[in-house]
């Protein structure tokens, strides 16, 4: 055994996620620590510690599957991530804190998310058909293929409907076309629709946002073909003119998140209220924190979800300034540490997958810790390593371990 | 197989790592303005989002009488309110907090209305829930998560009826009320005097609450107290010592006539302070110290007894035969008579003026009279002699200056002022002709336009029974801050003064209207009165009196008025011995009884040499 673990406690990745983890199993426990007797969010430690002994043990047994097998077993994994994910639509469940997602699956009574998984098959099916290409991406046509195999699934999340999972599909495709080699310029025009929905709820701002991307269109002419500009531009029009009918589609609490997103005060009982104790609860916390287990804030029960979504708040809370810049820090090592395996690979498909994973959590992270202090809207979307979910950490492990798996590949 | 090559793969490695620093530098950066830079503003939400203010309820000053004997105390109590939520859910709490606590249709509809539309404040639901009530909501705390249940003092009135109406009783703020007194701290719910002592003390007793923290959870429920944040520390209610006697009242209570309306007043000479302010009917002030049943208020405004009505200060009589005193009074400051000097026209039953003849009660006649004869049989056409001399406008001009136009001043916050013509033009005003030199006639006897409360008479007996000067009643000694403002003075010798005295004194001898209301161990001097009340009615009973030991200045006033009570000699004398008896008896140490007056003693078959023996 000792053999069998010495290289891997070697591991940079290995240790950085054991300390955000074992972290994440010690602000779970303060989660639970309330003056306010709760059932659900006591005793949850324990289980996270036995789903981290499991991520570790699955860790160290994928990690030594041969490389190949992902290659090979990529498109069959993504098959069959997309059909499960399709079968969740149907059958799906809420749980908990989440109730209106149905996001959950169970099967002989263990419950878990297909998404989570589903990630990790997307970013394997997405490295493969990038690595089989002899040239980057230079052509939008070329993003085609890649945005069909991302945009499957997300569409069956978004469907469920879960907005932060369908975010880190997003943070998939970005990444992994960037590290495809596409130009930064293409990327922006792929992603222009997106922005292009968002900025419709001001017809001026759209119009002017328009033209901006039809001038950058125009300078980039000899890089992109007519018909493509002229893609991009029905695509940013067609966002824009379906963004009143999807805003008015909207379930009235998603609307109001996204409008106390610009004001809490609007509603600070229902929608603003998340956002509000939240960042009550983080800016108190001031350089130092009020202690482990300590938060006020936390205890008398004003932190909504604080052992899942917003256990970051609780870490605000109890350690500060200092604490919230430690776990940042550390997740910028992570993704450092991914970003130089991703360039030392030997196989560009290894490159190409670490850096969807890098992608899912990077835009975890950032949308995580940015809600929490109104960043961005507040978005159901965990933290990796660190909030309560047992399927989401072992899957988030078993990533981890196809990286260091692939990154460690000498062949 | 994408071909990059390594100096590619370094510059998007690169790009990547500035993507990565900017992300998390953005989040960095906005936690450092939240954590550090803006901390303190946070921490102070922090603090007011899980600290609650509470009121610390503090008990209203106790009212005692002149012995520390208690009229009004506090007993606990318990209050019921709602944490301000949304409006829907504080009123489907109300709906179900009907279950347990008693709210009639027209309270459910007022509080629902406030918990739409009202300022976000607890929503007061009862500030005196019965103790079974509190005990089952306490029960099911875990479906009233919102309800707040507060213990707090509840006025207690151990003496029910008597003194209900000087010490008076207690009611729940109103809207405007609080507004007014936003400065003291007030609030809905606070429990303010109505009437009586309690609203001319009001600020006194009722002291200051205190501010307390409290910490509370998100759902508003109270975790623990909090000693770190200021609080205000509270100020009970001063006590107020009074120079009531209960003992005294609670007598009085007990021996006026049974069922009928009137008002005793019982004045210490030597301070003006009332020993006794009694108002029959009464009622019981205990009803008014929780919420006030609208039905059981409906019933006490309408009722024809008016038992809310103080009598003592508030009812206005004519004064009848008693108000000669003051005719005599009048003369003598002015001194058109001295108390020796027999007027011209002795009694024949009646007296000619002008064109007019004014009886005499007793068509007997009674002779020629000198003061204290004409005091003894209250002989009118002695009187009306005295009016003569006197002369209409100067008898509304002393009349005015002795104050029976005016408020005695009591430290109350009600009080009737007398009916009395302010100068000759009343009659111009009222009737519409010029007053005649006869209406000093009518007056001169207590009729006519003129009506006095029973204080009133109690203030002038007060002056005849001290020097010719008599200040304002108090209840409240003035050293401790009671209206003590000097009242009016007469100019009248002292011997004269003891000549109107010594008629008074005739007036409980044997020969004397009140003959049978005479007392063994102490001097009663007095003047009965039976009013024509009008109207065809019973007339009104009347005794003014002033007692004391035998052979020594008065000590005590007392009056009493019995309305419909036909005569001031059977009703009203013993009303006025009685009382004077039993709180002289209790001053001087004398075993009390209940058989007190010549007829008592008479009717009892006891020695009653003592009436006919030679005092002082």
């Amino acid at each position: 055994m000792r053999t069998l673990l010495a290289p891997l406690w070697r591991q940079p990745l290995v240790v950085v996620l054991l300390l955000l983890s074992v972290f994440g199993v010690g602000m779970i426990y303060s989660a639970g620590v309330l003056e306010v007797p709760s059932s659900v969010t006591q005793g949850l430690w324990i289980r996270q510690a036995v789903f981290l002994g499991v991520s570790v043990a699955g860790l160290l047994i994928v990690c030594r599957i041969p490389t190949r097998w992902f290659e090979w077993a990529a498109v069959p994994l993504y098959i069959l991530g997309v059909g499960v994910l399709a079968v969740t639509l149907v059958e799906g469940t809420g749980s908990g804190t989440a109730e209106g997602i149905e996001s959950f699956l169970a099967i002989g009574g263990f419950r878990f998310q297909p998404a989570e998984a589903a990630k990790i098959s997307t970013a394997l099916a997405l490295a493969a058909l990038l690595a089989a290409r002899e040239e980057p991406p230079l052509y939008l046509r070329d993003l085609l293929m890649p945005a069909a195999v991302v945009g499957l699934p997300l569409v069956l999340v978004l469907l469920q409907p879960d907005l932060g999972t369908a975010l880190a599909f997003g943070g998939i495709f970005f990444a992994v076309i960037f590290w495809a080699g596409t130009p930064w310029p293409l990327i922006l025009f792929a992603a222009s629709p997106g922005l292009g929905l968002v900025l419709a709820f001001s017809l001026r701002v759209w119009a002017a946002y328009i033209v901006l991307l039809a001038i950058g269109l125009y300078l980039y002419r000899f890089r992109i073909y007519l018909v493509e500009s002229v893609a991009v531009i029905l695509a940013n029009i067609a966002a824009g003119a379906v963004a009143q009918p999807l805003w008015n589609s909207l379930a009235e609490y998603q609307r109001n998140r996204l409008l106390v997103f610009l004001d809490p005060e609007l509603d600070p009982r229902n929608a603003g209220w998340q956002l509000i104790q939240s960042k009550v609860a983080v800016g108190s916390g001031g350089l130092f924190g009020k202690g482990f287990t300590a938060g006020t804030q936390k205890r008398l029960a004003f932190l909504p979800e604080q052992h899942t979504d917003f256990i970051f708040s609780v870490v605000g809370e109890e350690f500060g300034f200092i604490g919230t810049s430690v776990v940042l820090v550390l997740f910028g090592y992570l993704f450092f540490r991914m970003i130089t395996m991703a360039e030392l690979a030997k196989r560009s498909f290894a490159g190409l997958f670490i850096f969807g994973i890098l992608g899912v959590w990077l835009t975890h992270v950032f949308i995580n810790a940015g809600m929490t202090v109104g960043v961005v809207p507040v978005t159901g979307i965990p933290l990796p390593f660190i909030s309560y979910g047992g399927s989401f950490l072992l899957m988030s492990w078993m990533a981890a371990a196809v990286v260091l798996a692939l990154a460690t590949d000498d062949s | 197989m994408t071909v990059l090559n390594p100096q590619a793969l370094r510059r998007a490695a690169m790009r990547a790592r500035i993507v990565v620093v900017a992300l998390l530098g953005v989040l960095v950066a906005v936690l450092f303005r939240a954590q550090v830079l803006r901390s303190s503003d946070w921490l102070l939400q922090s603090q007011s989002n899980r600290l609650r203010a509470l009121t610390v309820p503090v008990p209203r000053g106790v009212i005692r009488d002149r012995a520390g004997r208690v009229f009004a105390d506090n007993v606990p109590g318990y209050s019921v309110s709602i944490v301000p939520d949304r409006p829907d859910s504080m009123v489907s709490t109300l709906r179900r907090l009907r279950e347990h606590l008693e709210l009639d249709d027209v309270r459910f509809e007022e509080l629902t209305a406030q918990a739409r539309s009202g300022p976000p404040r607890p929503l007061l639901v009862s500030i005196d829930a019965p103790f079974d009530a509190v005990a089952a909501l306490e029960e099911r705390r875990s479906r009233f998560p919102r309800l707040l249940i507060e213990s707090r003092p509840k006025r207690r009135y151990p003496a029910g009826g008597v003194g209900a109406h000087v010490i008076g009783y207690v009611g729940e703020i109103n809207e405007s009320e609080v507004e007014a007194r936003e400065g003291e701290g007030a609030e809905p719910g606070w429990i303010v005097g109505r009437s009586g002592l309690e609203a001319q003390w009001e600020p006194t007793l009722q002291g200051r609450p205190g501010i307390r923290f409290v910490e509370v959870d998100a759902a508003g429920r109270i975790v623990g107290s909090f000693a770190g944040v200021r609080s205000v520390t509270e100020e009970p209610g001063t006590d107020l010592d009074v120079s009531l006697d209960l003992e005294l009242m609670e007598w009085i209570d007990r021996i006026f006539p049974g069922g009928m309306k009137g008002a005793v007043v019982v004045l210490d000479v030597e301070t003006g302070g009332v020993l006794a302010l009694y108002s029959a009917p009464s009622f019981d002030p205990n009803v008014f110290a929780g919420v006030v049943e609208r039905a059981e208020w409906d019933r006490m405004v309408r009722d024809a007894e008016s038992p809310l009505y103080h009598r003592a200060v508030m009812g206005k009589y004519p004064p009848g035969s008693p108000w000669k005193l003051a005719t005599a009074a009048i003369a003598l400051d002015l001194g058109v008579v001295t108390p020796d000097e027999r007027l011209p026209v002795p009694c024949r039953g009646s007296y000619t003026f002008g064109n007019r003849t004014y009886r005499c009660w007793d068509p007997e006649g009674h002779g020629s009279l000198d003061l204290a004869g004409a005091i003894q049989h209250s002989c009118n056409v002695y009187f009306y002699q005295l009016g003569v001399k006197i002369g209409l406008a100067r008898l509304l001009e002393v009349g005015n200056r002795m104050g029976f136009g005016a408020q005695c001043g009591i430290d109350l916050p009600t009080e009737a002022a007398g009916n009395f013509p302010e100068g000759p033009e009343f009659w111009n005003r009222r009737y519409g002709y010029s007053p005649r030199e006869g209406e000093a006639l009518n007056l001169v006897i207590g009729q006519g336009p003129n009506d006095q409360t029973p204080l009133k008479m109690a203030q002038f007996m007060l002056a005849i029974a001290r020097d010719g000067s008599a200040p304002a009643p108090t209840l409240v000694p003035v050293e401790t801050g009671g209206a003590g403002e000097a009242g009016w003075r007469l100019d009248i010798p002292p011997e004269h003064l003891e000549q109107v005295r010594e008629g008074m004194r005739r007036v409980t001898r044997e020969g004397g209207t009140a003959y049978l209301s005479s007392l063994e161990h102490f001097d009663l001097l007095g003047k009965t009165g039976t009013a024509q009340s009008g109207g065809g009615r019973p007339d009104h009973a009347w005794f003014t009196g002033i007692a004391g030991p035998y052979g020594e200045p008065p000590e005590i006033v007392v009056v009493a008025l019995v309305e419909f009570g036909e005569s001031g000699s059977r009703v009203a004398a013993p009303l006025v011995a009685k009382t004077a008896d039993f709180h002289l008896r209790g001053k001087y140490g004398i075993a009390r009884d209940t058989i007190q007056t010549l007829g008592e003693y008479l009717r009892a078959g006891r020695n009653t040499d003592w009436a006919r023996a030679p005092r002082r």
